[in-house]
């Protein structure tokens, strides 16, 4: 099977490590990657911001880019819902990238059939369920799964899970205190667990929940849920 | 008003305060869906109440029509108010002409929307609240903070002080050594309240549901003082906002069940009221309805905004809202706060003032409030559809902005400008404060760190391994 790397623009320029470890988890699976070079940005900022044309002309590049592809994979779920909510209201082409994008685990759980990746990571890992993978795109217990079939890894609950991180894309801009509050409140509940890993499939609230993490010196990593699953006994995660 | 973020900021900074919010929000929400999960056909009330509330708003005209000609027909007269000022303009009127110069009050949104307290005041009336949470909020010359529990923000504590140090000057004063639990406070009122509703000659109420084949009003509340206020007066006036009419009394069988459970987290709210005119020997003698656009047919006109009018002022979106939680009710500067407030003020006023420019702006997006809202009303797309006008506005800051997200789809839009700004930035990663001075990267490091930028962006990868 081939398939499209949509690799969003937060990863391509902030976290590579994440669009190379989907790459090297799909390919262990059997998966052939392509990285059509002509996609940047989904347009979800502008858009979210209220800026409708500015994002116009980024659909349309994201389109492009995908054409011809079946399967189109990311490891973001909010790109993932922008498009698969917001794309039909610009137009059929628009709408027809809407149902070839799959966030990451739904590709694996719901098209490839597998949990198992044959992942190794021996730490404690608690999850947060970014707001637009829970809500938008429906990914209920997909990553869950994807977790609890990891060896070595010990899946703790994580308090108040579904609550907003308040990253929010502009929001932490817009309303910092607020955001900041809302994270706070994410990363106290993140450290009661004890865990030494905090995971996420969106590395945009990871780069919010990560930063405050950082600025507290606290011990607990943010995580991209592919670089767990992409973690084996012979390459291990870092 | 400031706009919402410095309104929030000073609620973030209030450690009282928060903990109120947080424990009360904590509470109703878990109690909520607990309720709600009783119902195996929540998903079909939910449709039901929005299709009915949707097909009410497109043939609104007709139903309020039909409303008007069962309330006159029943006795009742009904008066039709552009907005704020000719409603209070024709309730002081209706008022004067009994010759009284106090009224008791149930919690009435529509009236807070139009300030009708602050007007009769002036007007040398007094409007009594008697819900428990109004007359905390009105003793301690506070102002609602929810749209249903409006004294969230104060503990008992903060509640014995106010009933201590206010119900004197305004009528009963409270008991002496009176102490902070639930059932004294409760007394306390009572017993305050008591005095007004067996002296007021004057009713004043809203509707939360006006049933148009029959031309019935219906109030759902918790606390019996709503019926008091309906039955005990011999002039009785609802302010009630255009969009709450139903069509016919087989719809309220969907929003009796879906409102309790999502406001309260009760199975069926404990007094629901329902007053058709007038008869003779039973309520009010005089019976005067006064229908508010106030803004409404303006949000009506737009075909995404107008979905905020099926509300029907349940709260649900406030007590799940992670940023009403922390920021409190005031910081939106509206009788309307959280996530319904944000959508439905704007409509209402216009956003050419800073606060209303601020609020479409007051969400994550999270999407928490669209799952619970029992009329499924899309909270999330209409923000951004209200963004969108603001933005176009060009109000303060919004100008520049349009520049920066011009330039930055600029650049997205061209890969090989991109690619150049990410080397750029790579090479000079060693040289990157961690914090930033410029809007946004300033807001952004003063809670966090910045991500250190890798060695090559992805495409380098791929371009250097994969090609």
């Amino acid at each position: 099977m081939r398939v499209a790397l949509f690799v969003t623009c937060v990863n391509d320029a902030v976290f590579p490590a994440t669009g190379v470890a989907t790459v090297r988890l799909l390919e262990r699976l059997g998966v052939e990657v392509d990285f059509p070079a002509a996609q940047t940005c989904c347009g979800q900022p502008q858009f979210n911001t209220g800026y409708r044309a500015e994002t116009a002309p980024l659909v349309r590049r994201t389109v492009r880019a995908f054409e011809g592809y079946e399967y189109v994979v990311t490891p973001s779920g909010s790109c993932a819902a922008m498009v698969r909510h917001h794309y039909a209201s610009f137009g059929a082409a628009a709408a027809g990238l809407a149902p070839r994008v799959h966030e990451l685990t739904e590709f694996l759980v719901d098209v490839l059939g597998v949990t198992d990746v044959g992942a190794y990571f021996p730490h404690r890992v608690t999850y947060h369920p970014s707001c637009h993978g829970l809500r938008l795109l429906g990914l209920g217990d997909r990553p869950r799964r994807l977790l609890e079939a990891v060896k070595g890894l010990e899946l703790v609950e994580l308090p108040g899970a579904e609550e907003c991180c308040g990253f929010g894309g502009t929001f932490a801009v817009k309303n910092p205190d607020v955001s900041a509050a809302m994270g706070a409140d994410k990363i106290a509940n993140a450290l009661s667990t004890g865990a030494e890993v905090l995971c996420g499939a969106d590395n945009s609230c990871l780069l919010h929940v990560g930063g405050m993490l950082s600025r507290q010196g606290a011990p607990l990593s943010a995580v991209h849920l592919a670089d767990i699953l992409a973690s084996t006994e012979e390459e291990p995660w870092q | 008003m400031p706009a919402f973020p410095e309104a929030a900021r000073a609620a973030i900074g209030d450690p009282t305060l928060r903990a109120n919010l947080r424990h009360a929000t904590h509470t109703i929400r878990d109690k909520r869906a607990r309720a709600v999960a009783e119902l195996d056909d929540w998903a079909e009330l939910r449709q039901a109440g929005k299709e009915i509330k949707d097909r009410t708003l497109r043939h609104l005209d007709t139903y309020l029509l039909q409303l008007e000609e069962a309330v006159t027909a029943a006795g009742g007269t009904v008066h039709w108010a552009t907005d704020a000022a000719e409603a209070n303009r024709i309730v002081t009127e209706l008022v004067r002409a009994t010759g009284e110069t106090e009224v008791v009050k149930v919690k009435s949104m529509a009236t807070q929307e139009i300030g009708l307290n602050e007007h009769l005041e002036a007007e040398g009336i007094a409007a009594y609240e008697t819900d428990l949470a109004e007359l905390i909020v009105q003793l301690g010359e506070d102002r609602p903070s929810h749209i249903l529990v409006p004294a969230i923000h104060r503990n008992r504590a903060e509640i014995r002080d106010i009933f201590r140090e206010k119900m004197g000057s305004w009528g009963r004063p409270a008991p002496e050594g009176l102490s902070d639990t639930p059932a004294e406070l409760a007394e306390a009122a009572r017993l305050h309240l008591r005095e007004k509703f067996l002296r007021a000659k004057v009713g004043i109420s809203g509707a939360n549901f006006m049933v148009a084949e029959t031309g019935t009003l219906v109030v759902v509340e918790s606390e019996g003082n709503g019926r008091m206020c309906l039955t005990l007066p011999e002039t009785l006036i609802s302010v009630v906002g255009v969009e709450k009419v139903v069509p016919g009394w087989r719809d309220l069988e969907v929003f009796l069940q879906t409102l309790p459970r999502s406001s309260t987290a009760e199975r069926m709210n404990p007094y629901t009221s329902m007053w058709t005119g007038t008869r003779d020997d039973d309520g009010p003698s005089a019976f005067h309805l006064v229908l508010l656009d106030n803004g409404r047919t303006g949000a009506l006109a737009d075909e995404v905004g107008r979905q905020a009018l099926r509300c029907i002022r349940c709260s649900a979106c406030l007590n799940v809202c992670p940023v009403y939680e922390r920021a409190g009710g005031h910081a939106y500067g509206s009788v309307y706060p959280g996530p319904i407030g944000a959508i439905l003020t704007p409509q209402l006023r216009g956003t050419a003032s800073e606060v209303d420019a601020s609020l479409p702006y007051a969400s994550s997006l999270c999407g928490a409030c669209y799952e619970v809202c029992p009329v499924a009303i899309d909270i999330p797309e209409v923000l951004v559809h209200l963004r969108e006008r603001v933005a176009s506005e060009g109000g303060k800051g919004h100008r520049l902005e349009r520049a920066a997200v011009k330039a930055a789809s600029w650049v997205l839009d061209r890969p090989a400008a991109l690619a150049a700004g990410q080397h750029l930035a790579s090479a000079t990663r060693a040289l990157h404060p961690k914090r930033l001075p410029g809007p946004g990267a300033r807001q952004w490091s003063e809670h966090r760190n910045l991500p250190e930028l890798p060695a090559e962006p992805f495409r380098d990868w791929w371009k250097k391994n994969r090609t």
